[in-house]
């Protein structure tokens, strides 16, 4: 009897938190597609609108926002795979003097992240003449401890076998590399291609300094101008404009969820 | 052969490594040798400050302001994101009804820009029309100015990360839990032993390496993570909710005092590897569970 109960508790809480857990864009969604004065009151039988997405469209740029986020994050992704998967093969399968070393200053960057470093690679950045460049806004990232590290890790888990096999067949190593490690990686390289992707994705801080036009200003960017209380906007509006920067991301997270959910949680195993 | 092998062993690694120096070793050097010098005036070389920007950086009230805040922000959301994202783990692993939906509810916030999210909560704080003081009215309670009220602002910020960080991680915890024996769990139950007893006995120590990790990326987060400063607070009002990350960011980009911003980067960095060493230092010898 007492157990009954208290599973029923138990389940209770689990629902009253992921209804409030749901809540804030549940709300979002209402405010955007209701007349303003039915912000805060709730009614089952509120005209809907489309008003608040029309305006929301009309005042920012979101087409050229998201592709510049597309762009960026597409730019970061590609040089990090083809990057850490040669640094994590090396790191898990050659033998060479140093290489604690180099890992080690490999991990440091789990610590010391860049978004730490905004102002001295600014100046770099500055100096190397690419602030308000789409490969600006990727540069710190292209070389991802994160990604080295967990590539290693699945790459060490391949049987050296396999690898022994094809080299004796005359295979070279990056044939190898391509042939043996990768196919097997697959797992891993989708996993960590979602963690990078949604990361980059929602990134602020760095392309908030690097950026300063239109031309290379990724959504989030675009986001808090179009958010801020100067700009005017009035709240469903601001709702609207968010809903349409987070729709693309958000459908494509609702659609494939179960992936997300696994790939997040292989990567967080490693 | 050997030599060979050696060569091509540092090719591989050579693209990773010259952008890890560039953009994280170099940068960590070079912020130590800035906060040494004063910053230039009308294009003549920066002058040496020599430990000037530190001396300054202990007498300002809004640094330190700014570090006991980030101190309590970390305080206040570490622990609470932590216990609610064991409970969201427990749950979701559990035979509970509509696991599936649960699991999708508490996961989202997560894949949401801190930006975008912050839109949208910085109406629920609003004082006038906001959400929160509505509710509040309900119960003839005249209201609270969430954001512009200093007692206010910090702990508004800390509820809304808490929303947002917890079912990140969740998502370890979730995946600590499916890794874990059954066998051990059948042990338990033909020894009669209780939810709680079990929970305590077997599932917290064996979900200790992960408490470890998920710790230590809460209190990287806490500091790392200033997004929605930027469109709730600004660090205010009077610097109640400036975080350390951010007070770096107004001094190097909107006072453009980059040397002050190199100095209070340093104490960053001071952090970051103190916190380093304390995991693998004096909590990697506690948990030996693996």
């Amino acid at each position: 009897m007492m157990t009954r109960f208290n599973t029923w508790l138990s389940t209770s809480a689990a629902w009253l938190l992921g209804l409030l857990w749901i809540l804030p864009l549940l709300y979002a969604f209402w405010a955007a597609t209701h007349p303003a004065e039915y912000a805060t009151r709730f009614d089952l039988f509120a005209p809907l609108t489309t008003e608040h997405f029309v305006t929301a469209w009309n005042q920012a740029p979101f087409m050229r926002y998201m592709l510049n986020t597309v762009i960026i994050t597409g730019l970061i992704l590609f040089f990090q795979l083809i990057l850490c998967t040669l640094a994590g093969y090396a790191l898990a399968r050659m033998q060479f003097r140093g290489r604690g070393l180099v890992f080690a200053l490999v991990l440091l960057q789990l610590m010391v992240m860049p978004e730490i470093l905004i102002v001295e690679n600014y100046r770099t950045l500055a100096g190397l003449d690419l602030i308000d460049t789409h490969i600006g806004v990727g540069l710190p990232y292209m070389a991802s401890a994160f990604g080295i590290f967990l590539l290693r890790q699945t790459f060490k888990g391949v049987p050296q076998e396999l690898e022994d096999a094809a080299r004796l067949e005359g295979c070279s190593r990056l044939g190898v590399l391509w042939k043996v490690y990768v196919p097997l990686a697959k797992p891993t390289y989708l996993a960590y291609g979602l963690v990078s992707i949604s990361h980059h994705w929602n990134n602020f801080l760095w392309p908030l300094v690097v950026t300063n036009t239109e031309s290379s200003r990724p959504l989030t960017v675009g986001m808090a101008i179009f958010g801020a209380p100067e700009s005017g906007v009035d709240w469903p509006v601001i709702c609207a404009g968010t809903l349409i920067a987070i729709g693309p991301l958000l459908a494509v997270f609702l659609l494939f969820q179960r992936r997300f959910v696994q790939s997040f949680m292989h990567a967080g195993l490693k | 052969m050997n030599r060979l092998s050696w060569l091509h062993a540092w090719l591989m690694l050579l693209p990773a490594l010259a952008m890890l120096l560039a953009f994280t070793h170099i940068p960590t050097l070079t912020t130590v040798w800035h906060s040494l010098f004063f910053p230039e005036r009308g294009g003549a070389p920066a002058e040496f400050a020599g430990l000037d920007n530190y001396r300054m950086m202990l007498d300002d009230t809004v640094f330190w302001q700014a570090l006991s805040n980030n101190l309590w922000y970390a305080l206040g959301t570490v622990p609470t994101s932590i216990a609610l994202a064991l409970a969201m783990a427990l749950w979701v692993n559990s035979k509970i009804s509509g696991r599936t939906a649960l699991r999708l509810a508490y996961f989202t916030p997560t894949m949401l820009p801190m930006i975008a999210v912050a839109n949208i909560w910085l109406f629920f704080y609003s004082p006038e029309i906001g959400l929160f003081n509505k509710v509040l009215a309900l119960f003839g309670h005249p209201g609270i100015n969430w954001l512009g009220d200093s007692d206010w602002a910090l702990p508004s910020l800390m509820l809304m990360t808490v929303w947002k960080e917890a079912g990140f991680f969740m998502i370890f915890y979730l995946a600590a839990l499916q890794s874990l024996s059954r066998d051990l769990y059948d042990a338990a139950a033909l020894e009669g032993a209780g939810r709680w007893h079990t929970f305590r006995r077997l599932t917290w120590p064996l979900l200790m390496p992960t408490t470890l990790f998920v710790l230590v990326n809460a209190i990287l987060n806490a500091f790392k993570l200033v997004d929605h400063l930027f469109i709730l607070t600004k660090g205010g009002p009077n610097n109640a909710s400036n975080l350390l990350l951010y007070y770096i960011y107004e001094n190097a980009f909107s006072f453009f005092d980059s040397n002050y911003a190199a100095t209070l980067t340093v104490v960053m960095l001071a952090l970051l590897i103190l916190l380093a060493l304390l995991q693998f230092g004096v909590l990697e010898r506690r948990i030996h569970y693996r």
